[in-house]
Protein backbone atom coordinates (compact mmCIF):
# COMPACT_ATOMS: atom_id res chain seq x y z
CA UNK A 1 0.00 0.00 0.00
CA UNK A 2 2.72 2.14 1.04
CA UNK A 3 4.13 4.60 -1.95
CA UNK A 4 6.68 2.31 -3.72
CA UNK A 5 9.14 3.63 -6.95
CA UNK A 6 8.48 2.16 -9.45
CA UNK A 7 11.53 2.90 -12.06
CA UNK A 8 10.46 0.15 -14.39
CA UNK A 9 7.09 1.13 -15.29
CA UNK A 10 7.22 5.20 -15.35
CA UNK A 11 8.95 7.33 -18.58
CA UNK A 12 12.10 8.87 -17.05
CA UNK A 13 10.69 12.44 -16.33
CA UNK A 14 9.70 14.18 -13.41
CA UNK A 15 8.80 11.19 -10.87
CA UNK A 16 11.02 11.61 -7.56
CA UNK A 17 13.34 8.98 -8.06
CA UNK A 18 13.48 7.91 -4.14
CA UNK A 19 10.10 7.62 -4.48
CA UNK A 20 9.97 7.92 -0.37
CA UNK A 21 7.73 10.01 1.89
CA UNK A 22 9.21 11.84 4.38
CA UNK A 23 6.35 13.43 7.06
CA UNK A 24 3.70 11.29 8.14
CA UNK A 25 0.37 12.66 8.20
CA UNK A 26 -1.04 10.30 11.33
CA UNK A 27 -0.16 13.09 13.77
CA UNK A 28 -3.67 15.18 12.68
CA UNK A 29 -6.00 12.56 13.40
CA UNK A 30 -8.00 13.28 16.68
CA UNK A 31 -10.02 10.27 16.39
CA UNK A 32 -8.80 6.56 14.79
CA UNK A 33 -10.93 4.32 12.92
CA UNK A 34 -10.63 0.89 14.72
CA UNK A 35 -11.85 -1.95 12.65
CA UNK A 36 -13.72 -5.13 14.58
CA UNK A 37 -12.90 -7.75 12.19
CA UNK A 38 -15.79 -9.72 13.54
CA UNK A 39 -18.41 -7.49 11.80
CA UNK A 40 -16.35 -6.68 8.78
CA UNK A 41 -17.89 -8.63 5.38
CA UNK A 42 -15.47 -7.31 3.29
CA UNK A 43 -17.00 -5.18 1.03
CA UNK A 44 -13.97 -2.87 0.90
CA UNK A 45 -16.22 0.42 0.70
CA UNK A 46 -14.12 1.43 2.83
CA UNK A 47 -10.72 1.16 1.18
CA UNK A 48 -12.59 2.45 -1.88
CA UNK A 49 -13.57 5.85 -0.31
CA UNK A 50 -10.69 6.78 1.59
CA UNK A 51 -9.43 9.82 0.27
CA UNK A 52 -5.94 8.92 1.74
CA UNK A 53 -6.15 5.22 0.46
CA UNK A 54 -4.70 4.22 3.97
CA UNK A 55 -7.20 1.14 4.50
CA UNK A 56 -5.47 -1.94 2.12
CA UNK A 57 -7.49 -3.90 0.39
CA UNK A 58 -7.40 -6.59 2.70
CA UNK A 59 -8.86 -4.11 5.00
CA UNK A 60 -6.26 -2.64 7.91
CA UNK A 61 -5.16 0.63 8.27
CA UNK A 62 -1.99 2.78 8.05
CA UNK A 63 -2.17 4.70 11.26
CA UNK A 64 1.09 6.43 9.93
CA UNK A 65 -0.88 8.02 7.11
CA UNK A 66 -4.74 8.08 8.26
CA UNK A 67 -6.03 11.20 8.96
CA UNK A 68 -8.53 10.54 10.89
CA UNK A 69 -11.62 11.52 8.77
CA UNK A 70 -14.18 9.12 9.76
CA UNK A 71 -15.37 8.90 6.05
CA UNK A 72 -14.91 5.31 6.55
CA UNK A 73 -16.94 4.57 9.19
CA UNK A 74 -19.37 6.44 7.83
CA UNK A 75 -19.45 4.49 4.86
CA UNK A 76 -19.23 0.78 6.25
CA UNK A 77 -22.92 -0.84 6.44
CA UNK A 78 -22.44 -3.39 8.72
CA UNK A 79 -21.06 -0.57 11.40
CA UNK A 80 -17.49 -2.66 11.80
CA UNK A 81 -15.53 0.66 12.13
CA UNK A 82 -15.93 3.02 15.28
CA UNK A 83 -14.12 6.16 15.90
CA UNK A 84 -12.06 5.95 18.98
CA UNK A 85 -10.17 9.27 21.07
CA UNK A 86 -6.79 9.14 19.64
CA UNK A 87 -6.01 10.58 22.72
CA UNK A 88 -6.25 7.06 24.51
CA UNK A 89 -3.97 5.68 22.05
CA UNK A 90 -0.77 7.47 22.76
CA UNK B 1 -13.29 -6.28 -18.21
CA UNK B 2 -14.76 -3.25 -16.47
CA UNK B 3 -12.92 -1.85 -13.52
CA UNK B 4 -14.54 -2.54 -10.22
CA UNK B 5 -13.80 -2.11 -6.44
CA UNK B 6 -12.93 -5.77 -6.42
CA UNK B 7 -10.14 -5.50 -9.55
CA UNK B 8 -9.05 -1.98 -9.26
CA UNK B 9 -5.20 -1.49 -9.06
CA UNK B 10 -4.07 -2.03 -5.39
CA UNK B 11 -1.57 0.18 -5.79
CA UNK B 12 -1.70 3.73 -4.31
CA UNK B 13 -0.53 6.53 -6.60
CA UNK B 14 -1.86 9.54 -4.61
CA UNK B 15 -0.41 8.82 -1.17
CA UNK B 16 0.72 10.43 1.79
CA UNK B 17 -0.07 13.93 0.25
CA UNK B 18 -1.45 16.86 2.41
CA UNK B 19 -4.97 17.58 1.40
CA UNK B 20 -7.19 18.45 4.25
CA UNK B 21 -8.87 15.37 6.23
CA UNK B 22 -12.01 13.80 4.41
CA UNK B 23 -11.32 16.18 0.85
CA UNK B 24 -13.13 15.24 -2.00
CA UNK B 25 -10.91 16.66 -4.65
CA UNK B 26 -8.13 14.04 -3.61
CA UNK B 27 -10.12 11.30 -3.81
CA UNK B 28 -10.92 11.78 -7.43
CA UNK B 29 -7.47 11.67 -8.12
CA UNK B 30 -6.72 8.67 -6.04
CA UNK B 31 -9.08 6.62 -8.01
CA UNK B 32 -8.49 8.34 -11.59
CA UNK B 33 -5.05 6.83 -10.99
CA UNK B 34 -5.92 4.06 -9.74
CA UNK B 35 -7.74 3.54 -13.09
CA UNK B 36 -5.25 4.93 -15.60
CA UNK B 37 -2.50 3.17 -14.20
CA UNK B 38 1.18 3.74 -13.11
CA UNK B 39 2.42 5.24 -16.74
CA UNK B 40 -0.08 8.27 -16.80
CA UNK B 41 1.10 11.47 -16.70
CA UNK B 42 -0.42 13.54 -14.57
CA UNK B 43 -0.48 17.26 -15.03
CA UNK B 44 -1.93 19.70 -12.43
CA UNK B 45 -2.47 23.37 -12.26
CA UNK B 46 -1.95 25.56 -9.10
CA UNK B 47 -4.42 24.77 -7.21
CA UNK B 48 -5.16 22.68 -4.24
CA UNK B 49 -3.89 19.20 -5.35
CA UNK B 50 -1.25 20.44 -6.49
CA UNK B 51 -0.56 22.13 -3.31
CA UNK B 52 -0.95 19.24 -1.78
CA UNK B 53 0.61 16.75 -3.63
CA UNK B 54 4.28 18.47 -4.26
CA UNK B 55 6.21 19.25 -1.36
CA UNK B 56 9.65 18.56 -2.28
CA UNK B 57 10.99 16.50 -1.07
CA UNK B 58 8.32 14.47 -0.29
CA UNK B 59 6.23 14.01 -3.90
CA UNK B 60 2.59 12.66 -3.08
CA UNK B 61 2.73 10.80 -6.70
CA UNK B 62 4.04 7.51 -7.48
CA UNK B 63 3.45 8.42 -11.35
CA UNK B 64 5.19 10.86 -13.11
CA UNK B 65 2.86 14.54 -12.15
CA UNK B 66 4.13 17.98 -12.71
CA UNK B 67 2.34 21.59 -12.24
CA UNK B 68 1.69 23.84 -15.08
CA UNK B 69 1.17 27.81 -15.35
CA UNK B 70 -2.08 28.04 -13.85
CA UNK B 71 -3.97 28.97 -17.48
CA UNK B 72 -2.13 26.50 -19.29
CA UNK B 73 -3.40 23.11 -17.89
CA UNK B 74 -4.59 21.44 -21.05
CA UNK B 75 -1.89 23.11 -23.60
CA UNK B 76 0.74 21.53 -21.48
CA UNK B 77 -1.07 18.36 -21.52
CA UNK B 78 -1.00 18.62 -25.71
CA UNK B 79 2.65 18.96 -25.30
CA UNK B 80 3.25 16.15 -23.23
CA UNK B 81 1.32 14.08 -25.22
CA UNK B 82 3.25 15.44 -28.44
CA UNK B 83 6.64 14.08 -26.50
CA UNK B 84 5.68 10.46 -25.23
CA UNK B 85 3.93 10.33 -28.95
CA UNK B 86 7.14 11.04 -30.44
CA UNK B 87 9.42 9.02 -28.40
CA UNK B 88 7.08 6.06 -28.81
CA UNK B 89 5.79 6.18 -24.83
CA UNK B 90 2.09 4.86 -24.69
CA UNK B 91 0.99 6.48 -21.69
CA UNK B 92 -2.37 8.13 -20.59
CA UNK B 93 -2.29 12.15 -20.00
CA UNK B 94 -4.44 13.10 -17.63
CA UNK B 95 -5.24 16.80 -16.17
CA UNK B 96 -6.60 17.47 -12.62
CA UNK B 97 -8.10 21.20 -12.71
CA UNK B 98 -10.03 22.85 -9.79
CA UNK B 99 -12.94 24.54 -10.78
CA UNK B 100 -11.19 27.92 -11.47
CA UNK B 101 -8.64 26.21 -13.08
CA UNK B 102 -10.71 25.08 -15.63
CA UNK B 103 -14.27 27.37 -15.59
CA UNK B 104 -12.32 30.62 -15.54
CA UNK B 105 -8.59 30.76 -16.04
CA UNK B 106 -7.76 27.66 -17.59
CA UNK B 107 -10.98 28.05 -20.56
CA UNK B 108 -9.08 28.90 -23.26
CA UNK B 109 -6.57 26.45 -23.09
CA UNK B 110 -8.81 23.90 -22.62
CA UNK B 111 -11.00 24.81 -25.83
CA UNK B 112 -7.55 24.85 -27.80
CA UNK B 113 -6.89 21.53 -26.92
CA UNK B 114 -10.65 20.65 -27.65
CA UNK B 115 -10.19 22.10 -30.88
CA UNK B 116 -7.74 20.70 -31.94
CA UNK B 117 -8.61 17.00 -31.23
CA UNK B 118 -5.79 16.08 -28.96
CA UNK B 119 -5.95 12.78 -27.00
CA UNK B 120 -5.99 13.38 -23.37
CA UNK B 121 -8.03 13.11 -20.43
CA UNK B 122 -8.87 16.57 -18.70
CA UNK B 123 -10.48 15.82 -15.22
CA UNK B 124 -12.05 18.93 -13.47
CA UNK B 125 -12.57 18.07 -10.07
CA UNK B 126 -15.03 20.88 -8.82
CA UNK B 127 -15.17 22.03 -4.77
CA UNK B 128 -16.86 25.54 -6.55
CA UNK B 129 -14.61 27.91 -5.10
CA UNK B 130 -11.07 28.59 -5.05
CA UNK B 131 -9.98 26.66 -2.62
CA UNK B 132 -6.00 26.90 -1.97
CA UNK B 133 -6.15 30.68 -2.19
CA UNK B 134 -8.66 30.93 0.55
CA UNK B 135 -12.25 30.01 -0.84
CA UNK B 136 -12.83 32.91 -3.56
CA UNK B 137 -15.63 33.08 -5.68
CA UNK B 138 -15.40 31.22 -9.29
CA UNK B 139 -17.16 30.81 -12.28
CA UNK B 140 -18.38 27.66 -11.09
CA UNK B 141 -19.65 28.54 -7.48
CA UNK B 142 -23.27 27.98 -7.37
CA UNK B 143 -25.93 29.92 -6.41
CA UNK B 144 -26.22 31.14 -2.59
CA UNK B 145 -22.69 29.68 -1.67
CA UNK B 146 -21.02 31.90 0.68
CA UNK B 147 -17.32 31.79 -0.53
CA UNK B 148 -14.70 35.12 1.32
CA UNK B 149 -15.78 37.08 -1.62
CA UNK B 150 -18.84 36.56 -1.42
CA UNK B 151 -19.26 36.83 2.22
CA UNK B 152 -22.91 38.43 2.71
CA UNK B 153 -25.48 37.15 0.13
CA UNK B 154 -23.31 34.57 -0.97
CA UNK B 155 -22.64 33.98 -4.81
CA UNK B 156 -25.49 35.85 -6.83
CA UNK B 157 -24.74 34.12 -10.10
CA UNK B 158 -25.43 30.45 -11.11
CA UNK B 159 -22.90 28.01 -11.96
CA UNK B 160 -21.73 27.95 -15.72
CA UNK B 161 -22.58 24.64 -17.52
CA UNK B 162 -18.88 23.67 -18.01
CA UNK B 163 -20.37 20.47 -19.51
CA UNK B 164 -22.48 22.24 -21.79
CA UNK B 165 -19.15 24.63 -23.01
CA UNK B 166 -16.73 21.61 -23.60
CA UNK B 167 -19.64 19.54 -25.94
CA UNK B 168 -20.34 23.14 -27.56
CA UNK B 169 -16.61 23.13 -28.65
CA UNK B 170 -16.94 19.78 -30.04
CA UNK B 171 -15.54 17.22 -27.29
CA UNK B 172 -15.22 13.35 -28.35
CA UNK B 173 -16.67 12.88 -24.61
CA UNK B 174 -18.21 14.80 -22.21
CA UNK B 175 -19.21 13.63 -18.58
CA UNK B 176 -20.48 14.50 -15.02
CA UNK B 177 -19.61 12.47 -12.30
CA UNK B 178 -19.45 12.88 -8.47
CA UNK B 179 -16.90 11.38 -6.09
CA UNK B 180 -20.34 10.54 -3.80
CA UNK B 181 -20.67 7.67 -6.56
CA UNK B 182 -17.15 6.35 -7.19
CA UNK B 183 -18.41 3.33 -9.65
CA UNK B 184 -20.36 5.29 -11.91
CA UNK B 185 -16.83 7.81 -11.50
CA UNK B 186 -14.96 4.99 -12.51
CA UNK B 187 -16.55 3.49 -15.34
CA UNK B 188 -16.60 7.03 -17.03
CA UNK B 189 -12.92 7.46 -16.52
CA UNK B 190 -12.47 3.52 -18.55
CA UNK B 191 -14.89 4.59 -21.21
CA UNK B 192 -12.52 8.24 -21.72
CA UNK B 193 -9.51 6.41 -21.57
CA UNK B 194 -10.44 3.97 -24.14
CA UNK B 195 -11.08 6.76 -26.77
CA UNK B 196 -9.37 8.47 -29.39
CA UNK B 197 -9.29 12.35 -28.90
CA UNK B 198 -10.38 15.14 -26.26
CA UNK B 199 -12.39 13.95 -23.17
CA UNK B 200 -13.87 15.68 -20.38
CA UNK B 201 -14.75 14.45 -16.85
CA UNK B 202 -16.33 16.86 -14.60
CA UNK B 203 -16.55 15.36 -10.92
CA UNK B 204 -18.24 16.94 -8.10
CA UNK B 205 -15.99 16.75 -5.18
CA UNK B 206 -16.97 18.21 -1.96
CA UNK B 207 -14.74 19.98 0.19
CA UNK B 208 -15.30 19.81 4.08
CA UNK B 209 -12.83 23.28 4.63
CA UNK B 210 -14.86 25.34 2.28
CA UNK B 211 -18.19 24.23 2.71
CA UNK B 212 -18.70 23.72 6.02
CA UNK B 213 -19.70 20.05 6.56
CA UNK B 214 -17.86 17.54 8.40
CA UNK B 215 -14.69 15.86 7.55
CA UNK B 216 -16.78 12.34 7.44
CA UNK B 217 -19.38 14.23 5.91
CA UNK B 218 -17.65 14.33 1.75
CA UNK B 219 -18.77 10.79 0.27
CA UNK B 220 -22.92 11.65 1.78
CA UNK B 221 -22.98 15.39 0.66
CA UNK B 222 -21.60 14.18 -2.98
CA UNK B 223 -24.71 11.57 -2.90
CA UNK B 224 -27.27 13.88 -2.05
CA UNK B 225 -26.05 16.33 -4.57
CA UNK B 226 -27.01 13.88 -7.20
CA UNK B 227 -30.06 12.62 -5.37
CA UNK B 228 -31.84 16.14 -5.06
CA UNK B 229 -30.68 16.55 -8.59
CA UNK B 230 -28.90 19.64 -8.18
CA UNK B 231 -25.53 17.50 -9.13
CA UNK B 232 -27.40 15.99 -12.44
CA UNK B 233 -24.80 13.05 -13.70
CA UNK B 234 -24.98 12.76 -17.43
CA UNK B 235 -22.53 11.90 -20.53
CA UNK B 236 -22.10 13.67 -24.31
CA UNK B 237 -21.08 10.89 -26.55
CA UNK B 238 -21.01 10.67 -30.49
CA UNK B 239 -22.90 14.10 -30.43
CA UNK B 240 -25.71 12.82 -27.69
CA UNK B 241 -26.57 13.67 -24.50
CA UNK B 242 -27.93 11.15 -22.01
CA UNK B 243 -28.88 11.50 -18.32
CA UNK B 244 -27.66 8.90 -16.56
CA UNK B 245 -30.47 8.89 -14.04
CA UNK B 246 -33.26 10.66 -12.60
CA UNK B 247 -32.91 12.67 -8.76
CA UNK B 248 -34.50 10.01 -6.38
CA UNK B 249 -34.90 12.43 -3.55
CA UNK B 250 -35.58 16.26 -4.84
CA UNK B 251 -37.38 17.01 -1.79
CA UNK B 252 -34.52 16.95 0.12
CA UNK B 253 -33.01 19.79 -2.09
CA UNK B 254 -33.19 22.41 0.95
CA UNK B 255 -32.24 20.19 3.64
CA UNK B 256 -29.13 19.71 1.65
CA UNK B 257 -28.46 22.97 1.46
CA UNK B 258 -28.86 24.09 5.44
CA UNK B 259 -26.37 21.25 6.02
CA UNK B 260 -23.53 22.66 4.09
CA UNK B 261 -22.28 26.20 6.47
CA UNK B 262 -21.69 27.83 3.14
CA UNK B 263 -25.71 28.47 2.06
CA UNK B 264 -26.27 30.32 5.47
CA UNK B 265 -26.79 33.41 3.91
CA UNK B 266 -30.38 32.29 2.43
CA UNK B 267 -33.07 32.70 3.93
CA UNK B 268 -36.40 30.57 3.46
CA UNK B 269 -37.53 32.33 0.36
CA UNK B 270 -33.64 32.01 -1.33
CA UNK B 271 -33.62 28.28 -0.65
CA UNK B 272 -36.84 27.58 -2.78
CA UNK B 273 -35.42 30.05 -5.50
CA UNK B 274 -32.44 27.48 -5.73
CA UNK B 275 -34.78 25.18 -7.16
CA UNK B 276 -34.93 27.44 -10.30
CA UNK B 277 -31.42 28.28 -10.55
C1 LIG C 1 -1.61 32.96 -12.74
C2 LIG C 1 -1.96 32.66 -11.33
N1 LIG C 1 -2.92 33.38 -10.72
C3 LIG C 1 -3.26 33.11 -9.45
C4 LIG C 1 -2.63 32.12 -8.75
C5 LIG C 1 -3.01 31.86 -7.31
N2 LIG C 1 -3.76 30.63 -7.11
C6 LIG C 1 -3.15 29.47 -6.80
S1 LIG C 1 -4.21 28.22 -6.49
C7 LIG C 1 -5.52 29.23 -6.78
C8 LIG C 1 -6.93 28.70 -6.59
C9 LIG C 1 -7.29 27.60 -7.53
O1 LIG C 1 -8.67 27.32 -7.48
P1 LIG C 1 -9.23 26.07 -8.23
O2 LIG C 1 -8.73 26.01 -9.60
O3 LIG C 1 -10.71 26.04 -8.04
O4 LIG C 1 -8.57 24.84 -7.42
P2 LIG C 1 -8.72 24.51 -5.85
O5 LIG C 1 -7.66 25.25 -5.13
O6 LIG C 1 -10.09 24.92 -5.43
O7 LIG C 1 -8.52 23.04 -5.76
C10 LIG C 1 -5.11 30.53 -7.12
C11 LIG C 1 -6.03 31.65 -7.37
C12 LIG C 1 -1.61 31.39 -9.42
N3 LIG C 1 -0.96 30.39 -8.81
N4 LIG C 1 -1.29 31.69 -10.70
S1 LIG D 1 -16.67 -1.05 4.82
FE1 LIG D 1 -16.85 -2.12 6.78
S2 LIG D 1 -17.52 -4.18 6.23
FE2 LIG D 1 -16.79 -3.25 4.35
S3 LIG D 1 -14.63 -3.87 4.25
FE3 LIG D 1 -14.67 -1.91 5.31
S4 LIG D 1 -14.74 -2.42 7.48
FE4 LIG D 1 -15.30 -4.26 6.35
S1 LIG E 1 -10.43 7.88 8.90
FE1 LIG E 1 -10.35 8.78 6.84
S2 LIG E 1 -8.16 8.74 6.34
FE2 LIG E 1 -8.44 7.32 8.05
S3 LIG E 1 -8.75 5.34 7.08
FE3 LIG E 1 -10.78 6.21 7.45
S4 LIG E 1 -11.31 7.23 5.52
FE4 LIG E 1 -9.09 6.88 5.50
S1 LIG F 1 -9.25 23.16 1.09
FE1 LIG F 1 -10.81 21.72 0.36
S2 LIG F 1 -10.13 21.04 -1.71
FE2 LIG F 1 -8.38 22.00 -0.66
S3 LIG F 1 -7.27 20.28 0.29
FE3 LIG F 1 -8.68 21.12 1.83
S4 LIG F 1 -10.54 19.88 1.62
FE4 LIG F 1 -9.33 19.55 -0.24
MG1 LIG G 1 -11.79 24.94 -6.61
Amino acid sequence: MRLKPLPDTIPDCTAFEAGYLVTQNGGWRSERPVIDEAKCVKCRQCYLYCPDGTISQEISVDYDFCKGCGICAKICKPGAIAMRREADYA
Amino acid sequence: MAVSVKNLDSREFFFGHKACAGCGGSLAVRIALKVLGARAVAVLPAGCMSAVGFNFPQLAFSNNALITPFAATASVMTGIEAGLRRRGEIAHVVGFAGDGGTADIGLQALSGAIDRGDNLIYICYDNEAYMNTGIQKSGLTPFGARTTTTPITGSVRRKKDMLAIVAANGAEYAASASVGYLDDYVTKIEKAAAKPGFKYIHVIAPCPTGWGIKTNETIEIAREAVDVGLWRLREYENGQWLENCAPSRPEDLVKHLTRQGRFSALDTDKLEETKNV
